[in-house]
This record gives C-alpha cells, structure tokens and sequence, in this order.
C-alpha cells in the first residue's frame, strides 16, 4: 500500500467529521473526537503493518517514503492521538471561552482541525521538494493559527493567535525569499539534484552564505532557536493547552525534519563549515536563553514553553555535530529525542489539562499538594518532571545523552560545557515543581481533581512508556545507526 | 542471578510498598533478603580468579554502541555490594514506624530506591547503567529531605540536588568522552579497559578527561572544593536517607575512580599536575574541612563535615597509585561506611529523644543510656582510626602506601602530603572525643533524661555495623583478599 493512502485517509476523515459537525446538530461532539481517535489508531497500525518503504519511487520527486519520513509519521499520528485525548478532556475550559448554545460551541470543529494538523505533518515528513516542502509547512502553520486563537472570549489566547500570526507571516516572508534564492541559485526544486548541483559548486559562495542565512530565520523560527524564539514562550501560554501541546511536540518535530533535509544539500555543499558553526551558534544561544529563562517561571505552561526552548537547543546541539560519533547519527539522535520528547512532554501536558480543568489557574502553585490529592497524578507528573530533566533510566536522557556524546565526538567544549550547564538548570526548574507536588500543603478549597477513564488510560500509557523507554528505546532507535 | 535479584528485590518491594504493602514489614524483608543475597554472593565469589563473576547480561538495550543491561562483581565491586546491602538493611531498621507529615509508604519507597540505586550502580558492568543506576537515587533523596527532613530541609535538598545534579552532569561529559577515544563501540566496562590497554590515547587528554573525572566524581564524594553540599544534606536528611548517603552513595564516586578512571586512563591518572592538584583538594579536605569540623557544634553538622573529611584519606590511597595504598582506600570505604552510617543511626536516636543535638544541651547522656554510649564511643573510636577497628588499618594502609611515593617521581608531593594528613588523625580524635564528652559524660542535663536508651532491636541493628568493624580491625584480610586481584591488575599497569 502506498504511504501517500495514509494523509489521504486522515484527510478524508478529518473532512467527513467536519460535515458531520456541520449537518449533525444534535450529535455529541464528543463522539466526533472518539470517531477521530479510532480513525488515527487504524492509519498508526495500517503505518506500522502495511505501508512498504523499500520499493516506492518518490511521486514525480516529491514524495518519498525513507525510514525517517515513516518514523516521523508515526510521531505525527501518535502526537494527534495523544492531543485528540486532552482536547476532549480539556472541552469544557474551550467551551467556556465560546459563545453559542451549549453543545454547539465549536468543540467539534476543534476536534477535526488536528486531523488537518496531522494530515499536513504526515505529507511535510516525506516532502522532498521545495514547493512540498513549503506548502505543507504552510498549511500546518495556518492552521495552527486557527486553533491557537480558538477560544475567542480569551484575551491570552486572541492575543496568542495574533502574535503567532504576524511573527509567523514575518519568519515564512524570510523562508520563502530563501527557498526562493535557493531555487534560483541551482535551478532545481527536487532536494536531490540540489545537492547535487551544491556539491559541485565552484567559485563564490556568498550566495550559498545569504540562502542560508534566510532559510535559517524561518527553520529558527519554526524550532524555536534563539534569537527567533520570542513567539514561544506568549503563544505556548495563551493558546489552549492541548493545541500547546500539539505545538510543543508537533510543530517542533516538523520544523526539524524540515530543517534535516533543507540543510542535507547545504551539508554537502562547500559552505559546510559555515553551516555548523551556525548550528553551533544557535544551540549554544539557545540553551543559554532557554535554560536561564525558565528559571524564574512561576507559571508552569510558561515553563514549560520555555523548557521547549532548551529542548531546541539540545536537538540544534546533536545537529551541530555534524557527524556521527560513538555509533549514532546526529539525524538518529534527533529522531530519538523527538521521540522521547513527544512521550514525556504530552505526559506532562495531560497531567495540566486536568489541573487547569479543576483549579482554572496554570501556576506552579496549582500543583501544591497534588501528591496528597492525587497520588497517581503526583507520580505521573514526577516521570515526566525527571524524565524532562533528563534524569537516567527515564526516556528523556537518552536524548541528552546522545547529543553529548555527539558534541564530545567533535571536540565543541564550549558546546559541551553549555550543554552540561543547560541540564544542570533543568534540575532546578523541572524540579520546583516535584517540589510544589510533595512538599507544600494543598489549598484548603483546592477542588477535586476529575478526569475521564480515557485521559487516565493515556496517562498511564505514557507513564509507563516513559520508564519502559528509559531503559528499552528500541522502538525508537531504527534511526539511530549510520 | 544472584545480582539481578539484589537490585530487583528493593525495586519490587518499593513498587509494593507505593501500592498498598505494609511498609515498614515489606521493607525490612526485602533489606533482610538483600542481606542474605549477599552474603550468598561471596559464598559464590572465587577470590583468586581476577575478572568479573556471577555475570548476568538481562537485555540488550542497544547493539550499536554496544549498550547492555550486563551485571557482574569483581572484587571491588563485591566488596560495595556487601557494604549496601548492610547499610540497607541498617537503613530499614532505623526507619520510623510513623512518619509526622507526609505519607509513611511513600518514606519507605523512597529509602529503597535508594537502596535499589545504589545496588544497581555496583553490580553494573556497564558504564552506562553504573551511571544511570546512581542516578536513580537522586528524586528519592530530593523528596525525602525535603519533606521529611530537620532543621533547614527545604535548601539542603535544593543544595544536594543541584550539586549532585551538576557533578554527575560533569561526569557524563567525561564518560561520554573517554567512551569515544576509546574506540565509541561498547559501553562494556571489561571490554573498555581491555581497549584501554592498546588505544594509545595521548597522555595530555588522557589528564584532562581524568581532571574531569576527578570533578564529576569530586562532586559526588564531595571533594573540596565541591563539598558544601554534604555537610547541611546529611545533617538535614532523615536518619536512612543520612546513612544510605553518607555510607553508600559517596562510595559511588570513589569506586567509580577505581573502577573506571584508573584502569581506562593510565597515563591520565599518573600526570604529575592532575595529581597535584587533586592533593590539594584532598588535603583541603582533611586540614579544612577538618578544622571546620572541629568547629561544629551540633552533632548532625559535625557528622556531616567529618564524613567529608574522611574521604580526603581514601583520596590520598587512589593518588598513592600504590597496591598498599589502593587496598587501604577499599577497605577504609567499607570501613567508614559502616561507621558513618552506625553514627548517624545513633544521631538519629538523640535527635528524635531531645530534638536536638546541640552540644551545650546535653551531658551526662551516658548514665541515662548507657547502651547509647557505649555504641557511641565504640563509632566514634572507629572513626577516629583507634586501632582494633578496621579504620585504622585503612588509614594505616593508605598512608604507608602514599608514603612510597611511585606516582610519578619527584613531581608529585605526595610524602608531603602524607605528613600533613596525618594530623587529621589528631583532628578527628579532637572533634570525636569532644562530642562524646560533650553529651554523654559530665552532669546530667535536663535533654538527656528526653533521651531513652537503646531498645533490643536498636542494639542488634548497631552491633550489626560494630561487629564487622571489629572483625575486620583484628582480620583484615578477611575483606582484602577479595579485591587483591582487582587492584593488583590496576597497579601492574605503567
């Protein structure tokens, strides 16, 4: 079965449940979300038992279907199932935030916008043309800034959706312009005979120097690097919480595959050395920022917006290695840490969901005590605190550790040194809200905390996915080996 | 088999003891079966053969690097594992059996992750999983001082977090490192010293991924300048958390020195300025932190600071590169872990009878509980180094040894270095002695009728720790000559 039946069946189910909530009035929206986890389980297992990688000739160039593209669409698929999850538990803090008649509220609608959301993710991983490559950025982008600004009563998330928007156009307005020198430079949209034309390329390389500073504004944009990450930390903590964490893991994964094979002919081109050293540069800007930043946060989806900055930088770290080292690919690595990440990062997103739901508040402070209300959410929160901060026999350190064993491979001591410092930080932050769990007190009218048997059901999953992980990753290390 | 089951063993019962088990029984049974289980492994041990026994590989994690759940003792690592298991066992007696605030299960998962941590770190012949397992300790201590901890809990857990956090971050860089140079195909530690034999690294990154070695580690065993960690976490901690720390966990980092830093680096663990400057950490110490030490005036704080400074000795035997020298830091390791973790189980007793343990508010404690006071001054002479305990052979040991001066000729201070820590004997024997007249002869204050004696049970669970400290004192080589071939390999080395 050709890969290309998978984003048309997420599209096509993501189109039948929009008719459904648009003709379906008396319809339990809920049921259109259960529909859409059904829907994405049966493409995740057609993914991981039907689809055949070896012999399908990329579509007219465009479309391949290599390990990694299938990795990444698996990551997509699983990060929509999870999101799918905490949009029906988060429904009725989105409904409060919409007018209209109770039930008909826009639930479904949010509902089928991730199937888009994925669906565009899915074709962005196997996209190997630079046409591709930016229409199907755009279309997650764009819809992106539909649902983050979706609970319009809210003032955080209207402003979040403006500011995404027109930073956004901003970074795209750069991406394109550099795609567009890109194409002009070596006459070919196809990536391949990119490369292949960068490869051979004499005399001046200021052009190639110029393309890769415009396609490095928008790529910064998308990761959130520094110094393009200012988007991150308003846009994270106005938008509604499962979109967040769509955002955080999703537009994240997306924006380094694209950055993966954008700078694939640009590796092989003669400004190679140039190329690393501004990865370099911005991982070691990036965690920097991102690390000292989320210090002082007293908001944990703020913190956690700008825990995914220092993610960033860890991932621009691997990446700025530029070769393998100790038997791992920087792509590998890359691959690894998204994969880990997506488990902790929506583990850590479920457990919020449910604390905003009952207390309304984000604060650290809404947590105090949660090991006293709710010891199974306590538990769940403290795998994924450890697991973030890349504590060892959790999934999170695997990441960090194959990024410094790349970085110790090429002889960065200052890249080393940022790293070793950036996960030191994370101890702290990641950690005051361990504490904020077991040792302050709870509210006295702290409210009960009430979550449904699916939420639960995940919760578990990932939790146990992120010790199991920890010291098994192997459904996650295909990438991994040169 | 026997290895998997002495980490399995705590892990399952701190699952069980979250889940609903009754905690303090479930605990002690999975500490008394550790106890057997190792008892059990140096029945199996055969101490003339060099190389690792009782090997267990459990999964392969990955293939390439190679990276596998592999377990196995040598001698060295034998001679830890005996130690945690008993300090364990020690741990789980002088538990409570209510906890104030917070939740009693939770208390007792915690001490046996720990514990679990611990084990796992030594049994492990990988270096990944000898990293990760230690690590394993670090949320467990963070909650448990934080919530159930004395006196300023709340910073002392920040403090030992983030410095241990931040040392073994340190580490990982220079594991990550020295794992590349020396070839990045396999973390198997006996497959990494085989490498290190002919992978003819230069001896100037060799010293430099030894200096950070030596940091990451110094972090860990709270090396001067790295230690202001350990003195307000121990004394803070509840007792358990306070012996598994003070007589395990800071093993961690010495043993990591001997196991992986001496054997893969052999040139970097004899460059004459790494050395010199690890010699002055270690006398800073001894002479520093010792004279802070006899400046303390709370039991708790005094504690802490002499368990700092004892490590400064087993610092001076690694330095020596001496087979005296190394065989008097294994067994004064041992040593001092059972006689810190013995004073820290007492500390606790007059801690929980008066609140406190300041010394102007006791004397006389001994008339009152004169079982308290004999164990006391039995644990205080075997940290002084009396001889009779097996202190005193491994200080002897390590200072005839670093005494010798192989290391490096003529560039490395090392007998000067010797004469000056020898007054950390007088010192210790200064600050020792004052606390136990301190609180326990002279006039009877009104604390010390707070204070009950030892219980049956608290008598059995010191004697537990002073029995092998005696046995050891008179026998020594009862201990030595299960890491006699170990460390023989590493001296044979240039």
């Amino acid at each position: 079965m050709p890969a290309y039946y998978l984003e048309i069946a997420i599209v096509l189910l993501g189109l039948g449940l929009l008719l459904a909530d648009a003709f379906a009035t008396t319809l339990d929206r809920r049921r259109l979300g259960y529909i859409g986890l059904a829907g994405v389980a049966g493409v995740f297992a057609a993914l991981v038992f039907g689809v055949n990688c070896q012999a399908s000739e990329p579509l007219w160039g465009f479309y391949a279907t290599d390990t990694a593209a299938l990795f990444y669409k698996g990551l997509a698929l699983v990060c929509t199932f999870f999101v799918l999850v905490l949009a029906l538990e988060y429904a009725p803090v989105l409904e409060s935030y919409r007018d209209g008649k109770p039930g008909q509220r826009g639930l479904g609608e949010f509902l089928c916008l991730p199937l888009f959301l994925c669906a565009g993710l899915m074709w962005m991983a196997s996209m190997t043309d630079l046409l591709g490559l930016f229409v199907t950025l755009e279309t997650v982008t764009i819809t992106f800034y539909v649902v983050v600004a979706y609970m319009r009563r809210n003032a955080g998330s209207l402003e979040a959706g403006v500011k995404y928007l027109i930073l956004g156009a901003l970074s795209t307005g750069f991406l394109i312009y550099g795609l567009a020198w890109l194409f002009g430079l070596t006459g070919q949209t196809n990536l391949a005979a990119i490369k292949d034309v960068l490869a051979d390329w004499q005399g001046d390389t200021t052009p190639l120097l110029f393309t890769m500073a415009l396609l490095m504004v928008g790529l910064a944009f998308k990761v959130g690097a520094v110094p393009f990450q200012f988007w991150i930390p308003d846009v994270y903590q106005g938008a509604p919480t499962p979109i967040t964490a769509f955002l955080s893991v999703g537009s994240k994964s997306a924006g380094f595959i694209v950055l993966i094979r954008l700078l694939e002919p640009l590796l092989a081109s003669p400004i190679r050395g140039a190329v690393l050293l501004m990865l370099a540069v911005l991982a070691g800007a990036t965690l920097l920022v991102g690390n000292l930043a989320a210090l002082t946060q007293n908001n944990f989806k703020r913190l956690l917006a700008y825990s995914s900055i220092a993610h960033a930088g860890f991932l621009l770290v691997a990446l700025a290695a530029g070769r393998p080292a100790g038997g791992v690919t920087p792509e590998g690595v890359v691959a690894l840490y998204l994969g880990t990440y997506l488990v902790m990062t929506l583990l850590a997103f479920a457990v919020l969901v449910i604390v905003r739901k009952a207390g309304g508040s984000d604060e650290i402070a809404a947590f105090d005590g949660l090991a006293k209300r709710s010891p199974f959410l306590a538990l769940a929160l403290v795998l994924a605190m450890a697991s973030l901060a890349g504590v060892p026999l959790t999934a999170g350190f695997f990441g960090k550790f194959f990024s410094i064993v790349l970085v110790a491979g090429t002889g960065q001591w200052v890249l080393l040194g940022l790293a070793v410092f950036g996960a030191a930080c994370g101890f702290y932050y990641y950690f005051k809200v361990i504490r904020s769990m077991y040792w302050n007190e709870p509210a006295k009218d702290a409210p009960p905390l009430v979550f449904s048997t699916l939420t639960g059901a995940a919760i578990i999953f990932l939790g146990a996915a992120v010790v199991i992980l920890g010291v098994y990753p192997k459904p996650l290390t295909g990438l991994l080996a040169p | 088999m026997i290895l998997a089951a002495l980490i399995v063993v705590p892990l399952v019962a701190a699952v069980a003891v979250a889940a609903g088990a009754p905690a303090r029984l479930t605990s002690l049974a999975a500490a008394a079966l550790n106890a057997v289980l190792a008892a059990a492994a140096v029945l199996a041990f055969k101490s003339a053969e060099a190389g690792h026994q009782l090997t267990t590989t459990l999964f392969t994690v990955l293939p390439s690097p190679e990276l596998k759940l592999s377990l196995g003792v040598d001698g060295l690592a034998l001679v830890m594992v005996i130690l945690t298991a008993l300090v364990t066992l020690g741990a789980v007696l002088a538990s409570p059996a209510a906890v104030a605030r917070g939740s009693l299960r939770l208390y007792y998962a915690c001490v046996l992750l720990i514990a679990a941590g611990a084990m796992g770190a030594f049994a492990s012949t990988d270096l990944f999983f000898f990293y990760a397992f230690h690590e394993l300790a670090l949320i467990p201590t963070f909650i448990m001082i934080g919530m159930y901890g004395s006196g300023d809990r709340r910073s002392a857990a920040w403090k030992i977090t983030i410095y241990l956090g931040l040392g073994s971050l340190v580490l990982l860089a220079g594991l990550a490192t020295l794992f590349l140079k020396l070839g990045g195909t396999t973390f198997n530690i006996p497959a990494l010293t085989a490498a290190a034999a002919t992978a003819n690294v230069d001896a100037g990154t060799q010293s430099w991924i030894f200096l950070t070695l030596v940091v990451g580690f110094g972090v860990l065993i709270s090396l001067f300048p790295f230690h202001s960690w350990a003195p307000s976490a121990y004394a803070c901690a509840p007792t358990p958390v306070a012996m598994l720390h003070a007589g395990v966990l800071k093993k961690f980092g010495l043993y990591g020195l001997l196991k992986i830093a001496l054997p893969l680096l052999p040139l970097g663990s004899q460059s004459p300025w790494v050395l010199n400057l690890l010699l002055f950490a270690l006398l800073g110490n001894i002479l520093w932190i010792g004279f802070v030490t006899i400046a303390q005036r709370e039991l708790d704080l005094m504690l802490g600071h002499s368990s700092v400074m004892h490590m400064g000795y087993v610092f001076l035997g690694i330095a020596s590169h001496h087979v005296a020298g190394l065989n008097g830091a294994v067994l004064l390791m041992f040593a001092h872990g059972l006689s810190i973790a013995l004073l820290f189980f007492l500390n606790g007793k007059i801690r929980a009878g008066a609140g406190t343990t300041h010394f102007d508010r006791f004397g006389g404690l001994a008339k009152q509980a004169p079982r308290l006071g004999l164990m006391f001054g039995l644990a205080t002479f075997a940290s002084i180094g009396l001889p009779g305990f097996a202190n005193f052979s491994g200080e002897l040991l390590v200072f005839f040894g670093a005494f010798k001066n192989v290391a490096a000729q003529g560039a490395v201070w090392l007998p000067l270095a010797t004469i000056l820590a020898l007054w950390g004997v007088v010192m210790s024997a200064v600050y020792g002695l004052r606390a136990f007249r301190s609180i326990f002869m002279g006039q009877p204050t009104a604390n010390a009728a707070t204070v009950p004696d030892l219980t049956a049970a608290d008598l059995a669970t010191a004697l537990l720790f002073v029995v092998p400290l005696l046995l050891l004192g008179f026998f020594p080589n009862l201990l030595l000559h299960l890491v006699r071939p170990a460390l023989a390999a590493l001296t044979g080395q240039p």
